[in-house]
């Protein structure tokens, strides 16, 4: 569970509520990753911690391997005597696997922590796409990754879903709000979110590289463009209005 | 880390690429982990395997040695499956080194569990 403020690396293990709530979002999880039924899958688990949302995997049959920043989850996940493969590693630094390695992915709690820059020297979106892009080369075509994750605000989601798109994603944000019959009653505070993406070649090109031709500069809709690009790279764009764009006065 | 982990795994340090694979693995502490067999699982996940990088693993550790490839019909080959079930995940690498192939780079493994965090200047941008 992401602790508010403290670095994943500086947590320990969850408290025995938490401990629910972690086994019903990974049990949501993996309904959301629409496996093949009665197939044992080789998954990956990122931010695995002590290996909680592991073991109801390995409960549903299937095999997996945990990465996680945090000696001490890990350390903790080696006392509890996982079944799943264990990585010290770090996400934003790309997965170390093979292309095609794995059926399916799923992360709980873990994926917003790339939007902290930890150093001077990290910039979000680069971790971000680095994440992503690396992500869908280790997934085997058409397997979906999906990842709960606590946004802090909506610039945050949107952040994630536009790198997620860059490295070849489609898919959705999936919202289950409390006490929705999905998630079961009074289990969580705030609504979940749930990044279902798919890794779907024949999807994934976005037309806006072929917007660009035919474009006259510094018209509206080479403003719009422009500033939609930005907002791709992470940057943060002023939102758009009937004034974007707008023709001046001549004194400008 | 167990065999099968082993084989997938690829160095992600910066302008290896695919070069990163496969990783050279050095052991110090190995041990036998009896797993549940699970025919299905092992029959899927032969066809991923790098059979070469595997039997080099298998050689390195001091193993009994494997089949030179999958046999023809392996899928109901229960004693292949067996044998591969038992050294791809019965076989847990406890202490020991995987080295990047390419940039020789050490990623030691501590109690089962490879570190694999890389400095700034070794991360891909």
């Amino acid at each position: 569970m992401a602790s508010r403020g403290r670095r994943p690396e500086h947590s320990g293990p969850p408290d025995s509520r938490m401990i629910d709530i972690q086994t019903k979002m990974t049990e949501r999880a993996l309904e959301l990753l629409c496996l093949p039924e009665n197939q044992p899958c080789y998954l990956l688990d990122i931010g695995c911690g002590s290996g909680l949302s592991g073991d109801y995997i390995s409960d549903e049959g299937h095999y997996w391997v945990g990465i996680d920043i945090s000696t001490a989850m890990l350390d903790a996940a080696l006392d509890r005597d996982t079944e799943g493969d264990l990585l010290l590693g770090d996400m934003g630094q790309g997965i170390p696997f093979r292309p095609g390695s794995f059926d399916g992915c799923i992360s709980i709690s873990a994926v917003q922590w790339l939007c902290n820059a930890n150093k001077k020297s990290d910039i979000p979106a680069k971790r971000l796409y680095r994440f992503f892009s690396s992500l869908y080369a280790v997934l085997v075509r058409g397997a979906r990754a999906v990842l709960q994750l606590y946004p802090e605000n909506s610039e945050q989601l949107e952040l994630i879903t536009t790198q997620a798109t860059r490295a070849g994603f489609t898919g959705g944000v999936v919202v289950d709000f409390p006490n929705s019959g999905s998630m079961g009653k009074g289990l969580q505070s705030s609504p979940l979110c749930s990044l279902a993406t798919s890794s779907q070649l024949s999807l994934a090109r976005a037309p806006h590289k072929m917007a660009r031709r035919g474009l006259m500069k510094k018209s509206r809709e080479w403003v719009l463009e422009k500033k939609a690009r930005r907002r791709r790279q992470g940057k943060e764009v002023r939102p758009d209005t009937q004034y974007t764009g707008r023709k001046r006065k001549p004194r400008f | 880390m167990k065999l099968l982990t082993h084989n997938l795994l690829s160095s992600h340090v910066r302008g290896v690429g695919t070069r990163g694979f496969p990783l050279r693995l050095q052991a110090t502490e190995v041990r036998i982990n009896p797993v549940e067999f699970n025919p299905d699982f092992v029959a899927r996940m032969i066809p991923k395997v790098e059979w070469a990088a595997l039997a080099e693993a298998v050689d390195c550790l001091n193993l009994a040695a494997i089949p030179k490839e999958p046999i023809e019909g392996f899928e109901h080959d229960e004693t292949f499956l067996r044998k591969m079930h038992h050294v791809l995940l019965e076989v847990d690498v406890l202490e020991g080194t995987l080295q990047c192939p390419e940039s020789g780079r050490l990623f030691p493994i501590s109690r089962g569990i490879p570190n694999m965090l890389l400095s700034d200047d070794e991360t891909e941008t």
